[in-house]
């Protein structure tokens, strides 16, 4: 039994800059989630995400043990916080852009997961 | 065995005055080497406090030392916990001078104050030198004025300031994990060539870098990722022991949490390449780390790997970046969202003739205000929100384009749609920077102690 769920359910997502390039540190919150959201959320479908901000490469750094993953993003902060005419040059709203995606994981592995019903952490 | 203490109490200068309190009443009650570490220099702080200098040479110095310092320093004093911040910024020499004043102010005796210098390379290099070093960028190609330039000094002259028994030590730019390198270098003797025990310490500086960062500030996500009150939450104190083991935990009785979780998210933030984080020290490899929940708020970090020193030196160097102007004008009520995208449409139309190569930036508060591109207006066709703020913004060196964007955006009070309100106008003067890798030859760090003979 496979179910869909917003990544926002199963994983934590932090993002920082430097400069230009941002970076995205995503952390499954149960480890027994990390070959979906491995399989699933990769550099390419991350740079899809971000098609509006034209991003020239996106790398995806894979840490198993940490049942975590860290992305670069390179110029996806319209010049950064030095240049950018928006309100977050830091990119630091832009976690949860990713945390809107949808992810397919198996029924079991989602106990872990939060929603309205299921709090748990 | 012998475990080195070392709690955070700020990671940037707006962070909060009392967050201090807490670790060091926790550091007070443990016994052995305890730091207080101070993060107070964001890339362009040290920027602003350069030109504050230009003007008066008493200052330039982090002011955040002023409102962070007073709160904990008897504290620190009688208990012997040493304080270790790099709010000198661009004066480190005066941030000594003022945090002793501080100090007789409170009455207390006058603590030994070290200072760290030899960060500011703007005389040693031309802009042209700087433009020829510049990574990921050319924007020193223009040749624009400098306003600093600044490497990030490694952690050796701290330690040697806190060898010389200094109760404080006030550095200008270092890097971030030297504030948690430094002491540790001092408090164990590591070898400058002992990398991964120099890993070790640059990742307990990079957890504890950020403050709450890493015990559940700039986490919650309420009924995803709950914090136990976040109002009050604890700093972090790391534990460090000779093998470069690392715990990070918080004060007893404060607000937060130290779990997995938030400690993963703060081991990579801001990291680019996990098995290559270059420090001055050292280049850091996260790529075996592993993160264990040993009890209640405590969690092991281990498996810091270091490989050589990077041979060069990472500078920031920050020079005018022009003048950014926001406008701001809300709607309300029924048909507000289209009101609001007449009023954009109606600025982007007199603009476009009287300033067509001005970029404008119009943003939708409500309904799109932080992940639109520039360029391009938020299309409100549809929308039914009833409460719309909107926002433009444009960037030039040019001050009469900026003010004839504010000024049209004003100008739709009498001649816009209906019901236009609150209009608030803003010019910022900008600082823009970038980055250089700098041969080592040209940071002299040194190290003197207060009042002592130069």
């Amino acid at each position: 039994m496979m179910r869909t769920v917003r990544l926002q359910e199963i994983a934590n997502a932090r993002t920082g800059d430097k400069g230009d390039r941002l970076n995205l540190v995503l952390v499954c919150r149960d480890p027994a989630h990390y070959t979906a959201v491995a399989a699933q959320v990769t550099a390419e479908r991350v740079a899809q995400v971000f098609a509006a901000r034209k991003p020239t490469r996106v790398v995806r750094y894979d840490l198993p043990k940490l049942a975590a993953f860290n992305f670069v993003l390179d110029d996806v902060l319209e010049g950064g916080v030095n240049a950018s005419l928006g309100l977050d040059g830091h990119g630091k709203s832009l976690s949860f852009l990713v945390l809107d995606m949808p992810v397919l994981i198996s029924a079991e592995a989602s106990r872990f997961a939060c929603g309205a019903q299921n709090k748990s952490i | 065995m012998t475990k080195v203490f070392i709690g955070a109490a700020a990671g940037f200068a707006g962070d909060r005055s009392d967050a201090g309190v807490p670790v060091v009443n926790a550091l007070a009650a443990q016994t052995g080497p305890r730091f207080l570490m101070f993060e107070t220099l964001a890339e362009r702080t040290l920027a602003l406090c350069q030109l504050e200098r230009r003007q008066n040479s008493q200052r330039g110095y982090s002011p955040a030392l002023e409102r962070m310092l007073p709160p904990v320093l008897a504290r620190c004093l009688e208990s012997g916990i040493r304080i270790v911040g790099n709010f000198g910024a661009a004066n480190p020499a005066a941030a000594a001078r003022r945090i002793a004043e501080i100090a007789g102010a409170l009455g207390l005796r006058a603590p030994r104050i070290a200072i760290v210098e030899g960060d500011d390379i703007a005389d040693k290099l031309s802009t042209t030198e700087l433009a020829a070093r510049e990574v990921g960028g050319e924007s020193l190609a223009r040749l624009p004025k400098i306003i600093s330039a600044n490497v990030y000094l490694g952690a050796q002259p701290m330690a040697r300031a806190l060898d010389q028994d200094a109760d404080v030590v006030v550095t200008g730019r270092v890097a971030d994990s030297v504030l948690a390198l430094g002491p540790l270098l001092h408090a164990f003797k590591w070898r400058a060539d002992d990398w991964d025990r120099l890993g070790a310490g640059t990742l307990a500086g990079h957890l504890l870098e950020c403050g709450a960062q890493v015990t559940g500030g700039y986490f919650a996500d309420p009924g995803y990722k709950d914090v136990p009150d976040l109002a009050e939450v604890g700093y972090p104190i790391a534990e460090i022991d000779e093998t470069g083991e690392v715990v990070i935990t918080k004060p007893a009785g404060t607000g937060g949490r130290v779990d997995r979780l938030t400690v993963v998210e703060q081991l990579l933030y801001e990291i680019h390449d996990p098995s290559a984080y270059l420090a001055p020290d050292v280049v850091l490899d996260l790529t075996d780390v592993e993160v264990t929940e040993i009890g209640r708020d405590r969690v092991r970090v281990s498996g810091a790997r270091g490989r050589p020193a990077p041979e060069t030196l990472k500078a920031t160097v920050c020079f005018d970046g022009g003048l950014l102007g926001e406008a701001e004008i809300s709607y309300a009520g029924p048909n507000a969202s289209a009101r609001a995208q007449l009023a954009a449409e109606v600025v982007r139309q007199r603009l476009r003739k009287r300033l067509p190569h001005l970029n404008v930036r119009v943003d939708a508060i409500g309904i799109q205000s932080v992940w639109g591109a520039s360029g391009s207006s938020p299309d409100l066709h549809g929308e039914q929100a009833n409460d719309v703020r909107l926002r433009f913004a444009a960037q030039s060196a040019d001050a009469a384009q900026i003010e004839m964007l504010l000024d049209e955006v004003e100008a739709l009070y009498c001649s816009g749609p209906a019901g236009g309100a609150g209009v608030r106008r803003r010019i910022t003067p900008r600082l823009a920077s970038t980055s250089c890798l700098i041969e080592r030859r040209y940071a002299e760090p040194r190290v003197t102690m207060l009042g002592a003979p130069a």
